[in-house]
């Protein structure tokens, strides 16, 4: 029946409408700041490494400046989406999939071959890419690069550089302004100066804004003794961290949504809601997806609890001189504190809950709790059968590198920009648990306005199908949702908002719409 | 068991099926000769457009129908028996139905001219149309300069369809502004400014004489009227309205007007026959309602209504207060109540506009009680909820102006302007008295 041709895969300019001469150029710019990167990558030895970085850096940045001047400036403001399933780019077509590929390339490389990129022995003087990057790493914290510091420089000017291109993209949006200033804000200051300044002046390497679990190596024993070890700052920071997760964080989810994280403050939002943006309309809206979602990022959850748990608990085994409790204290706060989050969850919100999701939830509760406490009692070393140091190895394998980093990351052109935080963010469950059950926030639907065009579903990055919603004049309210508001963007009639209202009324369903008879309405919708 | 046959799947075909499905166990058959799936017409020039491939148009997923045990089926009616209520395909095939649901909806208007059969001559309306002109008009280089003919909904969408890949367009207009049959003055006046901002060839009061052909029975150009002029061309749009679908029902003992003739009930003149949607005529205008109305709403709202009947609980249609949206470019539209192009005798309208010239608003209220009749606002949402209630509860002019806030329904951290609106009003209201 649709028999139009499938553009994306042809090797010819399949556009319509391709790039004008100013963009080619902006193109051929930015390609060869990545030469010089890429050059270094392959041991050339640049005279001066600093004008050599400078340049490239300086390349990549105006020639995405130019581009997105000359292809947001020269035109209306308003929503600028045309073309993009034609774009070989952003359709999954061969340019999408040379992406796809090159990204996940690199994601390898850096996680399991650093040395690949000039990353030596600790005692030798970095080669290669790493050192190419060494001027600005003595620049700012006075010690050689490393290939973290690498990622986090062009993961930072990645940001930098597509925000731009986003803010002109959207300078009709002040939802979509305000937050893309907000995540180039915490990348630049938060994840990437703060922390480099901090270590120069010999405090531990801290990202504020870098929660646990998202952050799953806060627990591990060399983050907690760093921050023992330096002082009255060290001990605050420990505090902020563990303030964040229990009292800061859940305040702000209750007001505003988990959007104040994922699509405002945090780094893996903020490359997906920038340098990610173009590949939005790739994530999946089927149905299945949501399904395999639902038990993909709950079993990640578990995964972060059950090994930090571990990782706390040996521990306190090895330093009961430094920890506030006893092992047994530990087990019983830990059994308590579950216990009592579950049960507060079924007393009150268990109307909210699937039946799947309470039996998988007290079941968890139960072995976890089960487990716990057989252990303990039984003198056994490892809390969870497996010596904790085995499930922290596992778990930063499979989940931080593997998953958030190569499939997250390097799959962006083929499966959407938010895979990592729709399948996979351990954060982005207890945020989301929490924004279904208790939230203010909510996207409002406007009464019977919705036409079904499928824009707001199309270029949702999480997969929500939000036209399903939308034309039963239901609200949106999903766990899932980051609040990145480009759905009540992209809506040609005006029918949704993002709002933090109260919560009553937030959910509600409507079989007959609002502008029939109001006596029908009565009738089918109180039924 | 009970046969219910849908001619057409559109919104207001499906709605009512989808409908009939929830209340009851009957067995239903959607027919469409258009598409196998049903999917959103309004969303047609976003496919061309690029933003959406045509699967994004389908609100449902395949498996959906299956699931719900609504059978579809790929055929054109050719006839209707409705003495022995049978379906009559143009494959030969037939099919009896026990009760029968029309909801054909509309096909665009051809008023005559010289040349509208030609290759590069097409509506935009259904499927096949957006085939067409992704076949004769692909990339500015096959088509050289497209012209629509018609300044209505569906024109302007045309127009911003083929600027989205750079071919120039002619907008061929009737009216001495655009859509001022519906719009006020100023609007419409704002919005001819827009399209030409969009650098769209705006020619108003102009209408089309005739379509030049090349040798190979394809568009070459158009006359225009009431100059001579020939505009050299590819493509010709004809978007001058759109009329009801239903040549099919001609030789049929439905009664038919403009549409399939209907009391509130939906019903025809024949028992057990039904028709819904753009192509469904009542007999007497509801309100200040067209007896034909070719709106989304409209139809899903009908379709709502007659599967109610249908399964036992027989209600007239009753719409409630008037609404609507459209979006004209960048600009965004929508309206809640009544507000006419040529005020009524009885109605009084206050007009604000922007400096930016893409935002405005125009309130109606009643001349004599200061009664709130409806408002069209431009560049600014507004809660359809908010203006319902307004409307239901009858509040006065001033109250709306004063409350205005809470109907704004824009993105957080926009800028507001009821402030601003208030003070016009204000001032507006001091020279009138």
């Amino acid at each position: 029946m649709n028999t139009k041709i499938d553009h994306s895969l042809s090797l010819a300019s399949p556009e319509p409408k391709g790039l004008s001469t100013i963009q080619k150029i902006a193109v051929a710019v930015g390609i060869a700041g990545l030469i010089i990167l890429l050059l270094a990558v392959f041991n050339v030895d640049f005279p001066n490494r600093a004008i050599a970085l400078t340049l490239s850096l300086i390349l990549i940045t105006i020639g995405t400046v130019l581009f997105s001047n000359n292809a947001y400036l020269t035109t209306s403001e308003g929503i600028k989406n045309d073309g993009v399933w034609f774009k070989s780019i952003s359709s999954r077509g061969l340019l999408g999939w040379i992406a796809g590929v090159a990204l996940t390339g690199f994601y390898i490389i850096l996680y399991f071959y650093p040395q690949f990129l000039g990353q030596t022995a600790a005692d030798k003087p970095n080669t290669g890419l790493i050192a190419l990057f060494d001027p600005l790493s003595y620049l700012l914290k006075g010690q050689p690069a490393s290939q973290w510091f690498v990622y986090g420089t062009l993961y930072t000017v990645a940001i930098l550089v597509f925000g731009y291109k986003f803010l002109l993209k959207y300078r009709h949006n002040r939802y979509q302004q305000l937050r893309t200033v907000s995540v180039m804000f915490f990348q630049l200051g938060f994840a990437f100066l703060i922390p480099e300044f901090m270590q120069a002046l010999n405090y531990p390497y801290y990202d504020f804004k870098n929660m646990w679990p998202l952050n799953y190596y806060f627990f591990y024993d060399w983050n907690i003794n760093g921050f023992l070890n330096s002082g009255t700052v060290g001990f605050a920071m420990l505090l902020f961290g563990i303030l964040s997760i229990f009292v800061i964080s859940p305040f702000l989810t209750y007001k505003y949504g988990k959007r104040w994280y994922c699509s405002w403050v945090c780094g893996c939002g903020g490359l997906a809601e920038t340098a990610g943006d173009s590949f939005r309309q790739l994530s999946s809206k089927k149905l299945a997806a949501w399904k395999f979602e639902r038990w993909s990022i709950h079993t990640v959850l578990v995964f972060a609890v059950v090994m930090t748990i571990a990782v706390l608990y040996s521990y306190i085994g090895k330093n009961p001189e430094k920890s506030f409790m006893t092992k047994t204290q530990f087990v019983w706060g830990v059994v308590t504190f579950l216990s009592l989050l579950f049960a507060v969850i079924m007393i009150y919100r268990r109307n909210r809950l699937d039946k799947d999701a309470k039996f998988a939830g007290g079941a968890v509760l139960l072995t976890i709790v089960g487990v716990l406490l057989m252990n303990h009692f039984s003198e056994g070393n490892s809390i969870f059968f497996v010596k904790d140091y085995k499930l922290q190895k596992a778990y930063g394998f499979a989940i931080g590198s593997i998953f958030s980093g190569v499939i997250g990351t390097g799959f962006y052109p083929i499966l959407g920009n938010r895979v990592w935080c729709r399948f996979g963010c351990p954060m982005a469950a207890i945020l989301g648990a929490q924004q279904r059950l208790f939230s203010k926030f909510r996207i409002t639907t406007n009464g019977g306005q919705c036409i079904s065009c499928g824009n707001c579903s199309t270029y949702c990055e999480m997969g929500i199908d939000v036209r399903a919603y939308a034309q039963k004049g239901e609200n949106i309210v999903r766990s899932s949702c980051v609040g990145c508001g480009i759905c009540a963007a992209v809506c040609p009639r005006g029918v949704l908002k993002l709002e933090n209202d109260q919560l009553e009324g937030r959910i509600n369903s409507n079989e007959i719409l609002l502008g029939n008879d109001v006596n029908l309405m009565d009738y089918v919708n109180n039924k | 068991m009970e046969h219910v046959v849908i001619i057409g799947n559109g919104i207001s075909g499906v709605t009512a099926a989808r409908h009939i499905r929830k209340m009851s166990d009957k067995r239903i058959t959607i027919i469409s000769s258009e598409t196998e799936y049903f999917f959103s017409r309004t969303a047609l020039m976003y496919i061309y457009m690029g933003h959406m491939k045509f699967s994004h148009t389908q609100p449902y997923e395949n498996w959906f129908w299956k699931k719900n045990n609504i059978e579809l089926r790929k055929a054109f009616v050719e006839k209707v028996s409705t003495e022995n209520k049978t379906l009559q395909f143009s494959d030969g095939d037939t099919l009896h139905y026990d009760t029968l649901i029309i909801a054909t909806g509309s096909k665009p208007n051809k008023f005559g001219w010289p040349g509208q059969d030609l290759k590069g001559v097409m509506g935009m309306y259904h499927k096949q149309d957006l085939d067409q002109l992704e076949k004769y008009a692909p990339n500015p280089n096959s088509c050289k300069r497209a012209v629509i003919v018609g300044g209505g909904l569906i024109g302007i969408e045309l127009a911003e369809m083929l600027r989205s890949r750079d071919i120039p367009v002619t907008f061929l207009v009737r009216e001495s502004s655009f859509w001022n049959g519906v719009l006020p003055e100023g609007e419409s006046a704002m919005i001819n400014r827009h399209i030409e901002q969009h650098h769209i060839d705006l020619r108003l009061s102009s209408n089309l004489k005739e379509i030049i052909a090349d040798d190979q029975g394809k568009v070459k150009g158009v006359v225009v009227q009431e100059t001579g002029e020939v505009i050299d061309c590819n493509v010709v749009g004809l978007t001058a309205g759109v009329t009801p679908n239903i040549d099919f029902l001609k030789d049929s003992n439905i009664e038919l007007g403009k549409g399939v003739k209907v009391n509130r009930f939906l019903e025809t003149n024949i028992p057990d026959v039904y028709a819904i949607g753009d192509c469904a005529e009542q007999h007497e205008a509801i309100g200040l309602r067209r007896p034909v109305e070719a709106v989304w709403y409209t139809g899903r709202m009908m379709g709502e209504t007659v599967a109610q009947t249908i399964c036992d609980n027989r209600i007239a249609y009753n719409p409630g207060h008037w609404f609507n949206s459209a979006k004209f470019l960048d600009i965004e539209y929508q309206t809640y109540g009544w507000v006419f192009a040529k005020p009524k005798e009885y109605e009084a309208q206050f007009h604000w506009k922007h400096s930016d010239d893409t935002k405005c608003i125009t309130i109606s209220y009643h001349k004599n009680d200061r009664r709130f009749l409806g408002i069209n606002t431009f560049g600014i949402r507004m809660r359809h909820e908010v203006f319902d209630r307004w409307l239901t509860e009858e509040r006065d002019v001033d109250y709306v102006i004063k409350h205005l806030t809470e109907a704004n329904f824009d993105p957080e951290f926009y800028k507001k302007y009821e402030e601003e609106i208030s003070l016009s009003f204000q001032n507006s209201q001091l020279q009138t008295t």
